[in-house]
Parts: C-alpha cells; sequence; structure tokens
C-alpha cells in the first residue's frame, strides 16, 4: 500500500530539529533510514503528520570517548560491518550486526533509529542492553537544548515503546567497549536468514587470569516484551557447566506462544543458545587476554 | 486530496539529470515507475521483504519501496533499464542471468540484477556463500535461486573476460 500523507521537514542542524520537534508535539515523528518506519506507513499502521528527516544534521561519526563508542544518529548499520576500526575497537557491535536483516537493509537502517524503534526482536537494543550502554537525547526546552543521557535499562519500556518524549531526539548511542579478558557471542535461530529471531542471546563472559569464567551477562532477544537482560554469573563458578547456563536461564525467562513458536520451544532455544555462546565467548575471552585454555 | 503539498526533487538517474515534484510520501519506486515511466523497477511487497524494487543509491542497493523520494534529492539512482548498453544489448549481468536461466516469470529480476551488479562491483570473484549472502534478501518463487547463483558465477566471469 501507499503511506499516508504527511508534512516533511528537513532541518540542517540539531537546534533546528529539536525547535521543530517541539512545535509539532505528538504529530511528529524521526526519519532516520525509515527501514522500520516506511513499512509501518506503507501499511497504514503508523500516520505521523509531520516526518522530520534527521539525515543531514552532520550526526554521521563514530568516535571514542571514555571508554565507549559513542555512534551519530545517521550511522547505518552497515558501517557496523564494513568499517574495521569498528571491528577492531568492538567487535561485539560488529558481530552482532551482522545478524540484523539483509545487507540491503542495513545500508540505509541507521544503529541510533534501531534503538529509538525498541523492537524486542531487534539485535541492537540487546546489545545496548548486555553492555549497559546508553542513549544521548537532546530536546529544545525553555529556550535552549536539553541533554538527557538515557541508560539502557531506562530507555526500552515494551514492544516498539521507549522513554523517549516526543519532544525528544536521540542523536548518539554509547556502547562500552568490552573489558579485559572478556569475550561475547551472538547466538540466533531464525526460520529464514536474515528473519527476525525466534529467540537469541547476545552476552558476555569474563574470565580470570587463569582463564576461568567469573562473570557472564546476557540479553535475549524476542524472549520479553524489552530486551531481557539476565547476570550469568551464579551458573559459572567452579566446575559448573553448559547445564547450568541452561537451568539459570530456562528458570528466568518467560516467553510467550506465537504462530512461530510456543513459549516452552522458545525457553529451550534461549537457554540452548546462550549454553553455546558462554562456551564460545570464554574461548574468546582467552584468547583475548592470552591465558591458557 | 488536491492541497497536498508537493516538492521538487532532482535525481540522477541512469546518468540522466531528472527533475520531478511530487507529494512527500511518494516512494522512489513510484516516482521511478509512474513519474519517470520506469517500468523496469518492480513493486511486490512494498513493505521491504521481497526486494524487486531494488535499486542502487549512490551505488549501494536499497529497498525504493522503503525510501522517499523527496529524502534522496541529489543522489545517482541506478535502475535496471541502467544495465542495458545504449544500443539496448544486455549488459554482462543480464547476459549471464540469460545464459543460466536466472529468470523464469521474470519479476523479481530487476532486483537480483541490481544486487548482483553491486557485488561484483565490490568482489569481482565471489564464492558461492558470499553470492548466496548477498542475495538472501530477495525472494523468487520461480527458480528456487539455483540458476540465479550460477547467473552470478556466470556475471563474474563475463565481467573479468576482456
Amino acid at each position: 500500500m501507499k503511506p499516508p500523507p504527511f508534512a516533511y521537514h528537513r532541518p540542517a542542524d540539531v537546534d533546528t530539529a529539536a525547535q521543530m520537534l517541539a512545535a509539532l508535539g505528538d504529530g511528529a515523528k524521526v526519519l532516520a533510514g525509515g527501514q522500520s518506519l516506511v513499512p509501518l506507513m506503507n501499511f497504514r499502521l503508523a500516520a505521523p503528520e509531520h516526518l522530520v528527516d534527521v539525515n543531514h544534521l552532520g550526526l554521521d561519526d563514530v568516535s571514542m570517548d571514555d571508554g565507549e563508542m559513542v555512534v551519530g544518529a545517521t550511522v547505518r548499520q552497515a558501517r557496523l560491518l564494513s568499517d574495521p576500526d569498528i571491528g577492531a575497537v568492538h567487535p561485539l557491535v560488529a558481530d552482532a550486526a551482522g545478524w540484523i536483516a539483509h545487507a540491503v537493509i542495513r545500508n540505509r537502517g541507521t544503529v541510533v533509529g534501531s534503538l529509538a524503534h525498541g523492537d524486542p526482536a531487534a539485535e541492537l537494543p540487546a546489545v545496548l542492553a548486555v553492555l549497559g550502554g546508553s542513549v544521548d537525547a537532546v530536546a529544545w526546552r525553555d529556550g535552549r537544548l536539553a541533554t538527557r543521557r538515557v541508560p539502557a535499562a531506562e530507555l526500552f519500556l515494551g514492544p516498539l515503546d521507549t522513554s523517549l518524549a516526543v519532544d525528544e531526539l536521540a542523536v548518539t548511542a554509547r556502547f562500552p567497549v568490552l573489558p579485559a579478558r572478556t569475550g561475547w557471542a551472538v547466538e540466533e535461530l531464525a526460520r529464514r536468514h536474515g528473519d527476525y529471531a525466534l529467540a537469541g542471546v547476545i552476552l558476555t563472559v569474563t574470565v580470570d587470569g587463569s582463564g576461568a569464567p567469573v562473570g557472564g551477562r546476557a540479553a535475549f532477544l524476542s524472549c520479553a516484551p524489552t530486551p531481557a537482560v539476565l547476570d550469568l554469573t551464579p551458573a559459572l563458578g567452579d566446575g559448573a557447566g553448559p547445564e547450568a547456563v541452561y537451568d539459570l536461564v530456562a528458570a528466568a525467562l518467560d516467553p510467550t506462544d506465537d504462530i512461530h513458536a510456543t513459549a516452552a520451544y522458545r525457553r529451550h532455544l534461549a537457554a540452548t543458545l546462550a549454553g553455546r555462546g558462554v562456551a564460545l565467548a570464554a574461548v574468546r575471552a582467552r584468547e583475548s587476554a592470552e591465558v591458557p585454555a | 486530496m488536491s492541497s497536498e503539498e508537493t516538492h521538487e526533487v532532482v535525481v540522477t538517474v541512469n546518468g540522466s539529470v531528472r527533475s520531478v515534484r511530487v507529494p512527500a510520501r511518494r516512494l522512489l519506486s513510484d516516482v521511478l515507475r509512474h513519474d519517470l515511466r520506469l517500468t523496469g523497477t518492480h513493486v511486490g511487497c512494498e513493505h521491504g521483504v521481497c526486494g524487486a524494487c531494488t535499486v542502487l543509491l549512490d551505488g549501494q542497493p536499497v529497498r525504493s519501496c522503503l525510501t522517499f523520494a523527496v529524502m534522496v534529492g541529489g543522489a545517482e539512482v541506478t535502475t535496471v533499464e541502467g544495465l542495458a548498453g545504449p544500443d539496448g544489448e544486455l549488459g554482462p549481468v543480464q547476459q549471464a542471468f540469460r545464459e543460466r536461466h536466472g529468470l523464469q516469470c521474470g519479476f523479481c529480476t530487476p532486483g537480483f540484477l541490481l544486487l548482483t551488479t553491486d557485488l561484483l562491483a565490490r568482489d569481482p570473484d565471489p564464492g558461492d556463500d558470499d553470492i548466496r549472502e548477498a542475495l538472501g534478501g530477495n525472494l523468487c518463487r520461480c527458480t528456487g535461486y539455483v540458476n540465479i547463483v550460477r547467473s552470478v558465477r556466470r556475471a563474474a566471469e563475463l565481467a573479468g573476460e576482456p
């Protein structure tokens, strides 16, 4: 179908964009890559009166700040894969990006847009959640630009629902880099390559100087209304194997049935993927620390 | 629907500068097909799943059905019409799909041709896994993909010939 009519706005700087969002109120949506918004509009599931195109605000940088990789609002998902510097600085983010839809979608879709969209089946919200990252949002209030740093734990409220206010514009996402002796894994199962995962997990494992896992954290896709974050550390102690991870995850998650999978299958899948992921992440952690396998 | 605001959009399509005046909601796929009468770009699902509408935007494949034309003023667009020679002779990618039976009904073909063009521009000698990864986002309901992969391999051969 065709999208409904809207008024198009193309601000040339962040101040103007924020002023527009403040003036337009509830009827406005931010347009970046459009890879989630335009299908919703084509289906007429969304009918914003105004779209504010943020592609010309100069927000296409990736930089490092205080141990965090900072990604601007219009950095395309494809760049996470194609930019070797990003792969070197943050291999977890680069790995996860390869699981986002298909290359053609990643060419337009933005990193920050995916976070602001807040789909619990998407990879990047889970990445931000497992890393304890944040999003910087700006708004025009009391005659000036106000910035708010929103931690992942406070960003995602429900399916396609975030704590960003209607007048707020997410300008950057901040992904903390992995600590020392820490490995990662991204595990998913989808019915077809590029589809949303039936279940998936993005996790980190930290090892000690002898290579023994001492901590771990996971965020699950498609298992809850928001990325479900779980501390895996209790299942990683002395002598604990994949069964301990399985049991911990299976007990903690409470997924729902849908047309593609039952809740029981989804729980089993998430727990199984977590067990595999922990093993892989531990290997990577030992490699990064050059401690014995 | 008489008062909808329109915007002047200038894009370079297959090397020619084209100017259209369209409402903001006009999809790039519809500008190509309706306003510019370039009906080689096909529209299947119109929500980004099938890939038939894939075109190159500044050299990168994108879904033209998920792109508002008003967003891409100043860009260069390549459609399937841009793959043939000036006299209409088939380009190497098109020739390869013909030789290896990479199409049956032809509906999905323009998208696959442009994906292949992009892939070979990035990697002149792709392996089968690379080919399948590059094409994985597009749907064909006739060939079962085997001949499409063969066609891409043939296109790489043709493009490599002097």
